[in-house]
């Protein structure tokens, strides 16, 4: 239908079609808002912790006089306290200290992964990824251990008012304080720890791959790179995480 | 980023296109089943969606029986409800869950799934000028999965406890006391279980259709210059993205409460004289999380409606929309307005009057760009060419009822008087014409005017007149009553009201208002007749029969896989140039260079000759 001679081109600008606006593939657009909605997930299980903790009594009392009680919000340097092989010790978040280290090296690794797969270095992309999966694993071990302490409980146990003790935790009742203190930290650890298993699984499959060359066939570890940014975000959740457990 | 980065993109493209050429003898599954084409996937989303139209329609003419006909007895509904009617009277509970599952089926099942599922994967390609989705894989899986949760939500309603029944908000306590009410037994498990799926699914639809506008635009498809529906349907996704995780997060935790002896929505509950040992939750607190989703997911319902209202009154007024970047900007107005204005929901809770005047004061300003967007309709069909096909029928009436349900809503607004109306009939008559009946007519307007590019056929125009007509008639004849009831208290969800005095002058107009909704439920076949027959028998349908600008109707009448058969056309103007003095013709297709329109470019489009 065209009569017209004039070779006309459409406009070309960033916005203009016929390109990627922000300079990434769609798989990496797609990851991006996922961990979007993502976060609005966590952030609602967030801000029902602050508005269930908000609506309980806080302990006013001298640290040194506390003990767990079900009338109000334990102190977390008063729960989380233990670290394995130093029975007994008083050692207030060392043990989630050490976690987050932990999961903080395996972001470096991640790092490591994704630049080595930028410059389609196989042996390098193996070898960090190994080093997030090893350190994934150590996580979630440290997290086992401390979900098990947690619902084993302390020595001391809760006095109850009939007199005897209660140790540990479950759904319905919990040595440390008011049982939505144990429902919301089993919830919410629960469910980043789930993000990381997850992560986990997806960095073994992204491992196996790397070594079989699939990518390097490909011609580039983007594969690598989406799941990098999975598992940035769990990191930056735990963060969050911590912080609302353990040091407020 | 780096430059690696794109050569790696484009090859992942070039990948994408050769699979297109590859897969042309394709086996009855691939192409129809689990077929990763976005217009198969679109058509299995409309036909779920009028599927579950129309359980959603015949549930509530068995409630609106009850209610009509408070006394009467219903022997013969027997065979079809079994147990749930005992000598002819309808099982209390059952009515509960009767209008549970209508809320449920119809906002998430029909309006959500059924509007967005069918409209967005049918136009975002064709309308940007794409191949196909981001990802065709992601985009089955959202349909599937869809699939699943309507199985799921569709067995419910036969198990022996009954469906959920503890409103299509399911509020806790009741419905996570399975004590408390048949329906929160296992019927509530499969509802929660369901719409965890729903969610899911919403999820991967939605990062496809967001990343599609993004990333998938052809030459010149500025965005600027996409149609109103991409508009639409983007910040629907976005919307969906950010509002259903926090629906997720309310289901999981409620989940919890339910199944593992948590106590987050519980507290003080006492149960026959027995008290539960939950303590420290707060029921209040699922609200918040519900109405942040539930008031964003009413405009996830309405703005795909406007999208395609917009699109069909600018091709059939042969005028160009009237206001067009007012128009996106009423939209993005209302998508970010409406995530804060969620406690107009709740404001006889007992929340705090100066935090109810807050979202009070927030809530009347969202009825400013929903204003907007309905001059800007009304000013684009003003001395307009005005041609009423069926469609155009249908997107008049979509305008007339969102300003008569739009207008209630801001009586509702006001925190002082909704707490004489909360909860009555009058919120009832509220959102069934703006969000109910509105979008329902959105969606018929995208049927009837899309019917041609998804079947190659036209549907029959006069059964579509008849269809419109009776439709429009029967809503207004349901809904406009029910405000009048409304105000005098009458209150929603209640089985039965002859126990009220004061209640018993409304009897007549209950059974009028029932028998308007058999009416308008009965016209319904007429459309699925419409739509079944045409499929078959239809006219046979042109590339592009109602002369319209939009790049889909440059796509051969029954477009294939990958859309258009050779290259795809770039794009030089915006998509309303409508009866554009000077031109050959009433219409400009986008894909036509301004070179060849010098008798009608405007001083500014000069330049671009
Ligand atoms: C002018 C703008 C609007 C205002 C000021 C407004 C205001 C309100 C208010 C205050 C309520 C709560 C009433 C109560 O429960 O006591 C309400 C309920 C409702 N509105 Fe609107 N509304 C508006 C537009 C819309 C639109 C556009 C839709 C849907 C597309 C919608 C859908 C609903 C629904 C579904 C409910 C009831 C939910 C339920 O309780 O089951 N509204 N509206
Ligand atoms: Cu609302």
């Amino acid at each position: 239908m065209s009569t017209s001679t004039t070779l006309e081109a459409p406009k070309s600008g960033t916005w203009d079609g016929g390109n990627e606006p922000m300079k990434a593939s769609y798989g990496k657009l797609m990851m991006w808002f996922f961990l979007l909605s993502d976060a609005f997930t966590f952030g609602a299980f967030l801000i029902v912790y602050g508005l269930t903790r908000h609506a309980h009594t806080p302990y006013t009392g001298e640290a040194e006089a506390f003990t767990f009680s079900t009338e109000w919000w334990p102190i977390p340097e008063k729960v989380f306290n233990a670290f394995p092989g130093f029975h007994g010790v008083d050692l207030p978040l060392a043990f989630v200290a050490l976690m987050t280290m932990i999961l903080i090296f395996s972001s470096v690794t991640m790092v490591l992964a994704v630049e080595a797969g930028h410059r389609m270095d196989k042996k390098d992309v193996e070898k960090w990824l190994l080093w997030t999966i090893l350190f994934g694993a150590t996580f979630l071990a440290c997290q086992a251990w401390e979900w098990t302490h947690f619902i084993v409980g302390t020595d001391e146990g809760m006095l109850l008012p009939d007199g005897t003790t209660y140790h540990g935790a479950s759904m319905a009742f919990n040595q440390y304080g008011p049982p939505l203190f144990a429902n919301l930290f089993f919830f919410i650890t629960g469910f980043h720890g789930f993000h990381v298993f997850i992560g986990w699984t997806l960095l073994i499959v992204a491992f196996i791959s790397t070594v079989n060359g699939v990518y390097h066939k490909r011609g580039h570890y983007e594969m690598v790179e989406k799941i990098g940014l999975y598992w940035h975000f769990v990191d930056l959740v735990w963060v969050f995480v911590f912080t609302f457990f353990y040091l407020i | 980023m780096s430059s690696t980065d794109i050569s790696m993109t484009r090859d992942v493209h070039h990948v994408h296109e050769e699979h297109d050429e590859h897969h042309h003898d394709q086996n009855f599954f691939e192409k129809y089943i689990f077929s990763l084409d976005h217009k198969v996937i679109a058509k299995q989303y409309l036909f779920m969606g009028i599927f579950w139209a129309f359980v959603g329609g015949f549930l509530s003419i068995l409630f609106r029986l009850q209610l009509g006909w408070p006394e009467a007895t219903f022997t013969f509904l027997e065979p079809i409800l079994g147990g749930w009617i005992e000598n002819g009277k309808l099982n209390p509970e059952f009515y509960l869950a009767l209008v549970t599952m209508h809320g449920t089926i119809m906002v998430f099942f029909v309006l959500t799934a059924g509007l967005s599922g069918t409209f967005s994967n049918f136009l975002i390609p064709l309308q940007i000028g794409a191949r196909d989705m981001a990802s065709g894989f992601m985009n089955m899986l959202s349909f599937w999965v869809f699939f699943i949760a309507s199985v799921i939500m569709f067995w419910s309603l036969f198990i022996e406890t009954g469906p959920a029944a503890g409103g299509w908000t399911v509020y806790p306590p009741l419905s996570a006391l399975p004590e408390a009410i048949q329906g929160s037994g296992d019927g509530m498990t499969m509802w929660l279980i369901s719409m965890a799926l729903f969610i899911v699914s919403q999820l991967l639809g939605g990062v496809n259709y967001i990343t599609t506008v993004i990333n998938l635009r052809t030459k010149g498809m500025s965005m600027t210059k996409i149609p109103l529906t991409i508009w639409a349907f983007l910040l629907t996704a976005v919307l969906g993205l950010l509002a259903f995780p926090v629906l997720l997060s309310a289901a999981l935790l409620l989940i919890f409460d339910r199944s593992f002896g948590t106590s987050f929505f519980l507290s003080d509950i006492y149960i026959a004289g027995q008290a539960l040992s939950n303590t420290g939750g707060s029921a209040i607190l699922f609200q918040h999380l519900f109405w942040f989703l539930g008031h964003p997911e009413v405009y996830i319902v309405i703005l795909p409606a406007m999208g395609l209202v917009s699109e069909v009154i600018a091709t059939n007024a042969r005028k160009p929309i009237f206001g067009y970047r007012a128009m996106i900007g009423s939209m993005v107005g209302i998508a970010v307005l409406s995530f804060v204005v969620w406690a107009h929901h709740m404001f006889v809770t007992g929340m705090n009057p100066f935090l109810g005047s807050v979202f009070m004061f927030l809530t009347l300003i969202i009825a400013v760009p929903s204003a907007v967007k309905v001059f800007n309709w009304i000013a684009t069909i003003w001395r307009g060419n005005v041609r009423f096909t069926a469609a155009m029928l249908f997107a008049i009436g979509f305008v007339s009822l969102f300003i008569s349900g739009g207008l209630t809503g801001i009586i509702l607004g006001n925190s002082a008087l909704d707490i004489q109306l909360h909860d009555t009939y009058f919120v009832v008559a509220h959102f069934h014409l703006v969000m109910g009946a509105a979008a329902f007519f959105g969606m018929f307007c995208g049927v009837y005017h899309w019917y041609p590019k998804m079947f190659g056929r036209m549907m029959d125009e006069k059964l579509g007149y008849i269809h419109f007509w009776l439709t429009f008639i029967a809503v207004y004849l349901v809904f406009m009553p029910m405000h009048y009831i409304g105000i005098a208290g009458f209150p929603r969800r209640y089985y039965n009201w002859t126990g009220f005095e004061t209640f018993n002058i409304f009897t007549d107009l209950n059974t009028f208002i029932s028998l308007a909704a058999i009416f308008g439920f009965v016209a319904q076949f007429i459309f699925l007749f419409n739509f079944v027959y045409s499929i078959f028998r239809g006219r046979r349908a042109t590339e592009n029969p109602w002369h319209s600008n939009t790049l889909e109707w440059t796509t051969p009448v029954l477009p294939g896989h990958g859309n258009w058969p050779g290259e795809i056309p770039a794009v030089y103007r915006w998509p309303y140039d409508y009866s554009k003095p000077g031109a050959a013709e009433d219409y400009i297709p986008q894909t036509v260079p301004f070179s060849q329109t010098q008798s009608s470019n405007l001083p500014n489009e000069k330049d671009f000759e």
